[in-house]
């Protein structure tokens, strides 16, 4: 996504300067009528829907009944006057650990598979292959994998570590166990991101740096990061923010259950198991300010223009 | 509920066919104070349409035995056309599907549809005092003394256990007081090869059924209706308080499954079968998939028993009757007579409730085989009141307690088993507080 802006910038700069005044109007309509059919899609499926939840949010509507009745700003101060509602985002925390640790992860092996090396397609592929697979089936795999005797277990025995752990049914450990599984497929996402990134930098550059004596740490610090910083401040945002609304993982393998509660299972249960569709609409809005917010608070921090002027 | 699931075979048949002798040849009964959608009171060669179908047993659609029904239907009403529309999560879809005008034209009532939102979704079906006379099970969908569903069929509860597994320990009789309950439950872990008990806990429905425990041990057919106005549900001595200590002596005792959370439902019942796990709380509905599971496995289906919850009044087990889902017929259906038509004949006549050992709406209809054991024991089956469980369920969202969600049971497990904060009575003051305030706020 880094490359974008650049290849935007170059292509606009080849344009062609001298369309007359007519045919500028046209030139003017005509992306929009190939908008037309996708912006009505978006604003469909997307926009609407999101008005009607934060319509829904004001109300006390159970999810099915014909009537709702307008309440105000009651499930709003229902959500935050209730503490409990807020705890669940403690689960949040062991995944943010986890995308930390899976963005230097993925920056590890993408900087180490951008040098040339023997099988270095082979790995990518193998890094990669977990983001392909569906979530769902993911979940179920490492349901198996983390079943009392199942295969986690049964590879630890080969190593003589036989101490029967309950990977999914200590409460010490579920949110480590699932946050693992998070780890393990979006690795390769965020590996695409930073190979791709790394591989965009100008072959140029790491050719003076290695003729000036550079050694393989000093191109990775003083060239390769800063040229990849906003891909690594995007992959930051999305980490803070998925790990926020963390949900079909922990929803397939534990359905909510012991300490793997998080968030978005809170308010699909409000939703649907307690039929509170208006306070579920309300804890929906508030995630999405949150996560907007963080966006924001991030950008400000750290801005894109600056790396990009720098460069 | 599609894990209820894989039922009906050569007895279905056998039994609909029966069925449907009797019921081709009697005359339909001119019924003299029907209703004007009665469809009793019509000729059958008179009602017409198309009748769309909505079932939460997807797998009797994609197997054809929903078809065979509709086949043997047609030879009563020759101009109706049942189409059958099976819905996998049915409780979820048909619930937002309601929300429009199109939710087929004869469907099971989503429970979570207040009582007093019925006369707005369906057609009523006549007066209480009418449909009495010829149906049992009725009072869960009485709204003001008219009827708006007819349970398709009913279950009592109670432990369904592997006979051979309880013999093996040395166990000739039912437990009458939850301790000599645990006690002969230790006496099967003791003999070893077997789970005394399996929670089901990941799949988290089957513990839902231990709020049907409610009843058995005080006998009270207003054992449900008393919560929408009590302040200490969780009272010692009280049903929930039994049940749920019961369930949390198990799983402290070590009486389940090591592992709670990666339990398996699909294959607990294979294993209930081939005497893996000795013992399971779920509704009598259960009693033919694991009957099935044991054909399977190559076992005799007379392993699997069924036995009430261990607590007696006066000498005297108690089970309560509970209505499965309610057959409704939708509002806004364009053929009312058709689906009423329908509606009757699955009740009555085509043999359903049977074929899944279960309790027929029809009243004066003979007990299933399975719950024989039940009668021969003096077990006392009494009617669940639904008077008041419109009110019930409102407290129970409003309050977020869960009666009917597996939520607050899981964490009695947990905590049971040492992997979760607090302890048992802090459980039932938190949840006691909870339904208390609602209560009171509800008037």
């Amino acid at each position: 996504m880094a490359i974008t802006p650049l290849t935007a910038r170059t292509r606009k700069s080849f344009e062609p300067q001298h369309a007359a005044p007519p045919q500028r109007k046209w030139r003017r309509l005509t992306p929009w009528l190939y908008l037309l059919v996708p912006l009505a899609f978006l604003v469909t499926f997307t926009y609407v829907p999101v008005a009607n939840m934060i319509s829904y949010s004001f109300t006390d509507w159970d999810g099915f009944s014909p009537e709702k009745q307008y309440v105000g700003l009651d499930n709003y101060a229902q959500l935050f006057t209730r503490p409990e509602l807020f705890q669940v985002f403690y689960v949040s925390l062991f995944y943010l650990v986890a995308s930390l640790l899976q963005i230097a992860l993925a920056l590890y092996f993408a900087t180490v598979l951008s040098f040339n090396m023997r099988f270095r397609n082979f790995f990518k592929g193998v890094l990669f292959f977990p983001y392909l697979l569906n979530g769902v089936a993911v979940a179920f795999v490492f349901l198996y994998l983390f079943q009392p005797g199942g295969t986690l277990d049964s590879v630890l025995a080969l190593f003589g570590i036989d101490n029967k752990i309950l990977w999914l049914g200590d409460p010490d450990l579920v949110n480590v166990s699932l946050s693992g599984v998070s780890v393990w497929r979006f690795l390769g996402l965020n590996f695409v991101l930073f190979l791709g990134a790394i591989q965009s930098v100008p072959s140029e550059i790491h050719e003076a740096a290695e003729l000036d004596g550079a050694t393989r740490p000093q191109v990775f610090w003083h060239v390769i990061l800063p040229s990849i910083r906003p891909i690594i401040s995007l992959s930051v945002i999305l980490g803070i923010t998925g790990s926020l609304s963390v949900f079909e993982i922990p929803w397939i393998m534990t359905g909510g259950s012991g300490e793997s509660k998080t968030f978005v299972i809170q308010t699909i249960k409000l939703a649907f198991q307690f039929n509170k569709m208006g306070l579920a609409s309300a804890a929906a809005v508030v995630l999405l300010v949150a996560i907007l917010l963080i966006a924001w608070v991030q950008r400000r921090l750290i801005p894109d223009e600056v790396t990009a002027g720098s460069r | 509920m599609d894990m209820r699931s894989k039922v009906l075979t050569g007895v279905a048949l056998a039994s609909m066919l029966l069925a449907a002798a009797c019921g081709s040849d009697t005359p339909p009964p001119l019924g003299a104070s029907a209703p004007p959608t009665s469809a009793a009171s019509i000729d059958p060669a008179k009602v017409t349409g198309t009748v769309t179908v909505l079932t939460n047993r997807t797998d009797l659609v994609t197997d054809g035995t929903m078809e065979k029904y509709a086949t043997e239907f047609k030879k009563t009403y020759p101009d109706v056309t049942v189409k059958f529309e099976g819905v996998t999560d049915y409780e979820g879809e048909v619930k937002i599907r309601m929300n429009t005008e199109n939710y087929g034209d004869v469907l099971l009532i989503p429970n979570t549809i207040g009582k007093e939102d019925y006369p707005k979704f369906f057609e009523p079906l006549g007066s209480a005092a009418d449909l009495d006379k010829k149906y049992v099970y009725t009072s869960k969908s009485n709204v003001g003394g008219t009827i708006y569903g007819i349970p398709g069929f009913s279950s009592v509860n109670g432990f369904v256990y592997n006979k051979g597994v309880w013999e093996k320990a040395g166990i000739a009789d039912w437990p009458t007081t939850p301790d000599e309950f645990l006690a002969d439950l230790q006496a099967i872990k003791d003999k070893g090869g077997a789970v005394p008990y399996y929670t089901n806990y990941k799949d988290g429905w089957p513990l839902t059924a231990w709020t049907s425990a409610l009843g058995s041990p005080s006998c009270d057919a207003k054992a449900t209706d008393n919560l929408a106005t009590d302040l200490e549900p969780w009272k010692a001595g009280g049903d929930l308080h039994i049940a749920d200590t019961l369930l949390y002596n198990i799983v402290n005792r070590k009486l389940s499954e090591a592992d709670p959370t990666t339990t398996n439902w699909e294959d607990s019942k294979s294993q209930l079968a081939t005497g893996k796990i000795a013992t399971m709380w779920l509704g009598s509905w259960s009693i033919v998939q694991m009957q099935d599971a044991a054909k399977q496995a190559g076992q005799d289906p007379s392993v699997i028993g069924y036995m009430p919850f261990p607590a007696q009044k006066d000498g005297k087990y108690c089970t309560m009757v509970t209505p499965d889902y309610l057959y409704a017929v939708n509002i806004h259906s364009e053929n009312k007579p058709a689906a009423r038509a329908w509606l009757e004949w699955m009740v009555e006549k085509s043999g359903f409730a049977e074929t899944n050992q279960a309790i027929s709406s029809v009243a004066g209809a003979p007990l299933p085989t399975a719950l024989q054991p039940y009668s021969d024991a003096g077990v006392e089956f009494v009617e669940l009141s639904q008077a008041e469980t419109g009110k019930f369920n409102k407290i129970d969202n409003e309050s977020e307690v869960g009666m009917n969600k597996p939520d607050y049971r899981q964490k009695l497990i947990d905590i049971a088993r040492g992997a979760g904060s607090g302890d048992l009575n802090g459980l039932f003051s938190e949840l006691t507080t909870k339904w208390a305030d609602t209560v009171k706020m509800s008037g």
